[in-house]
């Protein structure tokens, strides 16, 4: 199975989709464009700053608010591995499906130890998480949305 | 069952459902706003040639309407041929009004449909007995496409709310307030949120969806109130005189948890900046002073909060250094605003109008913040950034408290006028 390797990047509760993606930009329909805006709203230097392959990894209720698929778009046009929570808002977590962005809940994250900048290693298919040599385990998607995931999201399933 | 899950059910052929099962449901009314040019984008990916039922799809153009930029008027444009060539007739342009309302005075949404839009607040039609919910472009276009879309049968929550009459200044604005600060914004996610009890009976409609509309402020699916007489003299005036499915709940419903709140305890409130759950009471901000304040949106830019707003300004003027703007929630609401003289009471004190829409809610137009000032907003949410810099503070209130600060131009309990 695949290995994901990436840094983490640290958010807290209730960060919303104006945070993650401001209000102001949501006429752009160019994904590449959108792509430039990701969390601006919570942290301004964060599309500079982040390298490709990286993860999110916030507590309860992330991607609250309004239901803007911009801000899914934007996550991963900047090559957001995957999204760990604690618990994410609904519409956010169905947006995240759909376009093939792997979205992980997980209610004990706090115990992972996951600071800002901490290199991770992730088997989302086996639901493990690799930090600072300790290993924790979280429930993966199932198969079928893992599938659905790896396949770039419901447009697959509609492409002949 | 309870009545969310009969809809669910019969929507889905089915005879029952229970919570946590995930059915594929006809969808009775759609909806698309003007952020979404990729529900255009999405559908001709997934292959989409016809929209299935165009005559089910509507489009309403309120977020970014009149376009403040050209992009923003490309997306309109390329919006309205959509329309031409899938044969949808209601399309809703500019200066109609905000998606949710439109909807409902147009005569769309009847007890019983499921109604899904591109929008969060959609829960706010759960206030007249529909399956109103939220999704996301992509979402969407497979309704366009298909006609259905799956669901996931919600636990639901029970918010008992007794007491009353309610006090001096006290609006349904600052009871979801103070529910929200108790329970916290992720109180409900997945979960519908139905509202009951003596103060809910008493309560307009126009008050009632206030509270379902800021259900989704605490992460919720959906929120429902059983239609009673009320709900049914409001909507016979958009030409609904009944309910499309079965919306009643069995005695022997069990609910995932049941709140209680006594009303006439709730004084005037707010959330102050950053969150909707930073709960605080208006006397303990009296004071803070304002740079602007904004009466309108699908949260309280009915005809009742234009009315209160017009009571409290009768007469007086806007304080010097605060700016009052005010949008209609609908292109009906301000000619009802009109007849009764509201509109002429609040430009003489000093007000602002724009067209009716979601103006500055979300931060793209007509009056958003510079870094350093404050706002009050009767809208629903105040998270950073979300009318303007994020160095803007911003305040969510009722009309009332709207109203009685513009005279001051800091923030004032109505309840002290
Ligand atoms: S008025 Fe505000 S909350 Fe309502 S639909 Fe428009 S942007 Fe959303």
């Amino acid at each position: 199975m695949k290995i994901l390797k990436g840094k983490v990047y640290s958010f807290g509760n209730n960060i919303d989709t104006d945070q993650i993606y401001p209000g102001r930009f949501l006429e752009l329909t160019e994904h590449k464009d959108i792509g430039k805006h990701a969390m601006e709203g919570a942290d301004p230097s964060y599309p500079q700053r982040f390298v490709k392959g990286g993860f999110i990894v916030a507590g309860s209720n992330f991607g609250c608010g309004s239901s803007r698929e911009h801000a899914v778009i934007t996550l991963k046009n900047v090559g957001v591995a995957a999204i760990f929570a604690k618990s994410f808002a609904r519409i956010f977590y169905r947006n995240c499906i759909n376009l093939g962005v792997p979205v992980i809940m997980a209610p004990d994250l706090d115990s992972f130890g996951l600071t800002e900048g901490k290199e991770i290693e992730v088997d989302l298919a086996a639901g493990t998480l690799e930090s600072g040599g300790l290993v924790h385990t979280f429930v993966p998607l199932s198969n079928d949305i893992m599938a659905l995931i790896e396949n770039g999201g419901v447009f697959s399933l509609y492409k002949k | 069952m309870h009545a969310i899950e009969k809809i669910l059910a019969q929507a889905a052929g089915k005879k029952s459902v229970s919570t946590g099962e995930i059915v594929t449901a006809g969808v009775d009314v759609a909806e698309v706003n003007d952020l979404y040019l990729q529900v255009v984008t999405s559908f001709y990916q997934l292959g989409g040639t016809k929209v299935k039922k165009p005559e089910a799809t509507t489009f309403v153009f309120d977020h970014y309407a009149p376009a403040p930029t050209i992009k923003a008027a490309d997306n309109h444009k390329a919006m309205r041929e959509f329309c031409t060539a899938q044969g949808i007739d209601k399309l809703f342009d500019v200066g109609r009004g905000v998606c949710h309302q439109v909807l409902i005075e147009d005569g769309l949404v009847a007890p019983g449909s499921i109604v899904v839009e591109t929008d969060s607040h959609t829960t706010t039609l759960g206030a007249l007995g529909v399956f109103g919910t939220g999704v996301g472009a992509t979402d969407m276009a497979l309704i366009l496409l298909n006609g259905s879309l799956w669901f996931r049968v919600p636990e639901v929550m029970k918010i008992v709310l007794a007491g009353g009459p309610l006090g001096p200044g006290v609006m349904a604005k600052d009871i979801i307030l103070h529910i929200i600060g108790d329970l916290k914004q992720d109180a409900a996610i997945y979960k519908c949120v139905e509202f009951t009890g003596p103060a809910v009976a008493t309560m307009s409609v126009e008050e009632r969806l206030v509270l379902c509309n800021m259900s989704v402020e605490m992460g919720a699916k959906t929120a429902y109130i059983q239609p009673d007489a009320k709900t049914w003299e409001y909507l016979a005036r958009m030409g609904i005189a009944k309910a499309i499915r079965d919306v009643s709940t069995d005695a022997d419903y069990v609910y995932s948890s049941v709140y209680h709140y006594d009303v006439s305890k709730i004084q005037p409130s707010v959330a102050t900046p950053g969150s909707v759950d930073n709960f605080a009471l208006v006397k303990s901000e009296a004071g803070v002073q304002v740079n602007q304040i904004f009466i309108g949106t699908c949260t309280g830019g009915r005809l009742n909060d234009l009315a209160t707003a017009a009571k409290i300004l009768k007469g007086k003027k806007v304080a010097k250094g605060t700016r009052l703007v005010i949008i209609p929630a609908s292109d009906k609401v301000m000619q009802q605003a009109m007849a009764a003289g509201h509109v002429q009471t609040l430009m003489e004190a000093g007000a602002a109008f724009s067209t009716p829409g979601c103006g500055p809610c979300l931060g793209a137009h007509e009056g958003i913040l510079a870094a350093g000032e404050v706002g009050l907003t009767t809208s629903s949410r105040n998270f950073p950034g979300r009318m303007g810099s994020t160095e803007s503070k911003l305040y969510v209130v009722s009309p009332a408290t709207a109203a009685a600060s513009a005279i001051s131009g800091t923030i004032t309990d109505p309840a002290s006028l």
